[in-house]
């Protein structure tokens, strides 16, 4: 530990840092480089200091958890450091709204930190992917297995010096083809021409896999009375219609009730973040775009804000609202398409989702008469846009916002809100108290439909959303047919904040530079050799908005390089997964794959 | 005006009916309402390429597309293709629509295997031809082609809508272009189910154990087993007389595929 950067551990508790008042010893330093309060906590007080912040400072949502492994670090200001893991916790209150607080937990190689599980229920899946990834391992987790890669799995991947098949270099760009242009075929380089390393010494012909424990096989079982019958485990997925992806649930059923369910994940593990810390900054881009493919307007400007708090720069008003408006259109295309795929599960076979879909179509024209791409946009830079509206674009986006989107909203509604069968099977299904759905860290339109006011456009405005007139529809009810509902009253809220964002859009720049060609643009200012490599100051930022699925979050850490020291996404998706299980205990099985559908997820963001 | 009309539509039928017609026997004037003769590879490939159906079976980002290709505004109905079979043994195609994971070609290989002959497969988008953006992840099988038998690629990433539907229309010719006296699966013992990976400390192979244990235990402990020379590890290049065969039958090909 430096002296510049960390106050030294005192033997007794230092007055001066937040919260060592009430838990005595807890805090034992801070960031000296950060904007944001980030506190060194003691790992054996996390968890009395924990308890303290969710009970008497209100901090109840848990939102992020995560790690860095600092032993490649090569900035300055936080050289030196002594432990390799930090675990980092991201709190936020659901009542105060605001700024998070931060937690830092140092930790060095082979030690254990305590589990947060206790305190934040929430805790339970991102532990399970940090030890996965970092192979830390959290005392008192209930379930503590690998998650996105599987058992047995040689090596934690997100260690800086653990290394891939297809390894050529730590950053990019690769020497080896840029700027020269050779290449050679990574298929080439390895005898067995796959994507693949085995340890030394290994032997497949002896290799059995190991056997994990999973849940569901120890689940209670519970008889009818007299009656002495079996519980039986169900396996859906990873392929099945239902799961929307490659998804697995493991069911214990009795009879067709649910008596535990656990989710299985890692199809679709694209190890976003080990090539987001190769990758330059500016090349993540468009792999934000991949994360939740149905809403890369919203990835991009997520990763954008994360990126721009670290440049500090000011983005022009013109790119402001188009962000807006971009961000806003993909929260009804979201929105259509989950409903129509809520109801697809309920039964209603391809029908309304037909229906969903042609008012996407029309979104999407617009996305690709200035984007390029109908789905993966690639449209925000740091800084503003990548390009002006097209002429005649506002008029098309008017008359949709104006005239076809309310008329389609209206549409859905009348032929879906009254129906007889949403009703009955969508009420009173699916349940979770609005109280257990913040412990698990459940974000975005499930816990509106459970009437928690929480929206982080309202909760800590980002862009320009503190401009606009528009609500926050809550529901009461918590069950299917809110979570379908409120999906279509917050799409109306959208059209509103589209009608006003059109009206005023202002001319004038789209980027915060004044040629937007890469050449001469940021690279040259942010002190970089030019074009994609320009070098944004030491420190981390999270940044997060306001996902059509909940708190998107990008945490990053820069070391001054060109590249991610470290890049990490808190997806919605993947988080609200921690309440399938509470939901769906007490249900039919054919309930579960509504109650599934209506968390909305999307795989490429759970698994990234 | 009703007779022109009657008329018009015979000649498209008529038209339309040309390809499906045998080339050489001549039906007489007055029989040709009634009787029409064709061969038994053009009956039986039309009919497969009219209603191939394909595997319910997203896999990531492509799916999406494939879903909107399926939907109203580009419709997949139109090549008899919409109904979408979750279950493998239904199905004809299997649209391999996204990343294909080491963790997912286990399953992969294993619905393949239960897809009953004739299948086809069709690679959309960058991942499953070959990794794509995500090629140098550590979890990514580049392309499915190194498990299963592709039959079309499709570039792009996504490819769009309009991209699918050519390529589905490129499956249709080679459909139309078999033979059923020389498909492979009226022969005798063409139908080896391929080996399903392993996933070990990565995923393995079960045909290329003999060359993972020579790297991981050495030539010598590996030597135990069936012997795999090291010559055989290098890439080779194509002898010259091979090369010539292909020049050959893609010539011959192409003079066939001339129009007379």
């Amino acid at each position: 530990m430096s002296e510049a950067t960390m106050v030294a551990a005192p033997p007794v508790a230092d007055p001066s840092l937040p919260y060592n008042d009430t838990v005595a010893g807890a805090v034992v330093g801070t960031w000296a480089d950060d904007t944001d309060q980030a506190l060194f906590v003691a790992p054996d007080k996390l968890l009395a200091l924990l308890t303290h912040l969710r009970d008497a400072e209100q901090y109840d949502l848990l939102s992020s958890v995560t790690c860095v492994d600092y032993s490649a670090y090569k900035g300055k200001a936080r050289a030196g450091i002594s432990e390799r893991f930090d675990v980092v916790y991201h709190l936020y209150s659901t009542k105060k709204g605001g700024g998070p607080v931060r937690l830092h937990v140092r930790v060095p190689d082979g030690d254990t930190v305590p589990s947060a599980t206790g305190v934040y229920p929430g805790a339970n899946l991102q532990e399970r992917e940090v030890y996965d990834l970092f192979g830390i391992t959290f005392e008192g987790h209930p379930n503590l297995r690998r998650v996105l890669t599987w058992e047995g799995f040689n090596g934690h991947p997100l260690r800086k010096d653990w290394q891939e098949a297809y390894f050529d270099e730590e950053t990019k760009p690769f020497k080896n083809r840029h700027p020269a242009g050779s290449y050679q075929w990574h298929e080439d380089k390895l005898p067995w021409g796959d994507n693949n390393t085995y340890p030394a010494g290994w032997d497949p012909d002896s290799w059995e896999a190991p056997v994990s424990y999973v849940p569901v096989s120890q689940a209670p079982h519970r008889g009818f009375g007299e009656l002495d019958t079996q519980s039986i485990v169900i396996n859906l997925g990873p392929h099945h219609p239902s799961t929307h992806g490659v998804f697995r649930m493991l069911t214990r059923m009795e009879g067709e009730t649910i008596l535990a369910l656990e989710p299985e994940m890692g199809y679709l593990h694209r190890n976003h973040e080990k090539i987001g810390e190769r990758n330059t900054w500016l090349m993540n881009m468009p792999f934000t775009d991949r994360l939740d493919y149905i809403n890369s307007m919203s990835n991009n400007l997520g990763y954008a804000l994360a990126v721009e708090k670290l440049l500090d720069i000011e983005v022009p008003e013109r790119a402001q609202y188009i962000r807006v408006i971009m961000a806003e259109l993909t929260r009804i295309i979201n929105h259509t398409w989950s409903i129509g795929f809520i109801l697809n599960d309920l039964g209603a076979l391809q029908t309304p989702a037909l229906y969903a879909i042609e008012e996407r179509e029309m979104i999407l024209d617009l996305f690709e008469e200035v984007s390029g791409a109908r789905l993966m946009c690639n449209y925000m830079r740091f800084g503003g846009v990548v390009r002006d509206l097209t002429p005649g674009w506002e008029e098309r986006a008017k008359y949709l916002v104006h005239d076809r989107l309310p008329r389609a909203l209206d549409q859905l509604d009348e032929l879906l809100s009254g129906n007889e069968i949403v009703k009955a099977r969508g009420r009173g299904v699916g349940y979770l108290s609005a109280q257990d759905l913040i412990a698990l860290s459940v974000t975005g339109p499930m816990i509106r439909a459970a009437g928690v006011p929480y929206d982080i456009r309202k909760a800590e405005p980002y862009c320009i959303y503190d401009r606009f007139d528009f609500d926050i529809p809550t529901l009461a009810e918590s069950d299917i047919y809110a979570r379908y509902y409120i999906r279509l009253l917050e799409a109306r809220e959208s059209v509103k904040i589209l009608q006003q964002a059109l009206r005023d859009l202002p001319p004038g720049q789209i980027n915060a530079y004044a040629s937007a060609t890469l050449s001469q643009g940021f690279g040259t200012i942010m002190g970089g050799k030019g074009g994609y490599t320009f070098r944004p100051v030491e420190g981390e930022a999270y940044a997060r908005v306001e996902a059509p699925k909940g708190e998107l979050g990008y945490y990053i850490v820069s070391d001054n390089k060109t590249n991610a020291y470290r890049y990490h996404v808190r997806s919605p998706s993947y988080i609200n997964l921690n309440a399938l299980g509470p939901m769906s205990v007490g249900y039919k099985i054919a309930d579960a794959v509504v109650i599934l559908g209506a968390i909305d997820i999307v795989l490429g963001e759970v698994d990234r | 005006m009703e007779s022109t009309m009657v008329t018009d539509f015979k000649d498209i039928k008529q038209e339309q009916m040309q390809e499906f017609l045998h080339d050489s026997i001549q039906v007489p004037d007055d029989l040709q309402s009634n009787v029409m003769v064709t061969t038994l590879d053009k009956v039986y490939n039309w009919s497969r390429k009219s209603s191939m159906w394909p595997l319910l079976f997203g896999l990531a980002c492509c799916a999406i597309e494939m879903i909107a290709t399926a939907a109203s505004r580009y419709d997949l109905a139109r090549f008899g293709m919409e109904v979408m079979r979750p279950s493998p043994r239904q199905s004809d195609l299997m649209i391999v629509s996204g990343t294909v994971t080491k963790k997912m070609a286990p399953a992969i290989v294993r619905i393949y295997n239960q897809m009953a002959e004739p299948r086809y497969v069709l690679a959309m988008g960058a991942c499953a031809t070959g990794g794509g953006p995500f090629k140098e992840g550590y979890s990514v099988v580049s392309g499915i082609d190194k498990y299963i038998p592709v039959d079309v690629y499709v570039p792009g990433c996504p490819p769009t809508p309009e991209a699918l539907i050519y390529g589905l229309l490129k499956l249709h010719e080679k459909v139309e272009r078999q033979s059923i006296t020389t498909v492979p699966w009226y022969r005798k013992g063409a139908n080896e189910a391929i080996p399903v990976p392993v996933l070990g400390p990565d995923i393995f192979d079960p045909r290329k154990v003999q060359i993972i244990k020579e790297q991981t235990l050495g030539a010598a402990a590996a030597a135990k087993g069936p012997a795999v020379s090291k010559a055989r590890l290098q890439p080779q290049p194509m002898a010259e007389d091979a090369k010539a065969r292909i020049r050959a039958a893609q010539a011959k090909y192409r003079a066939q595929k001339q129009p007379a």
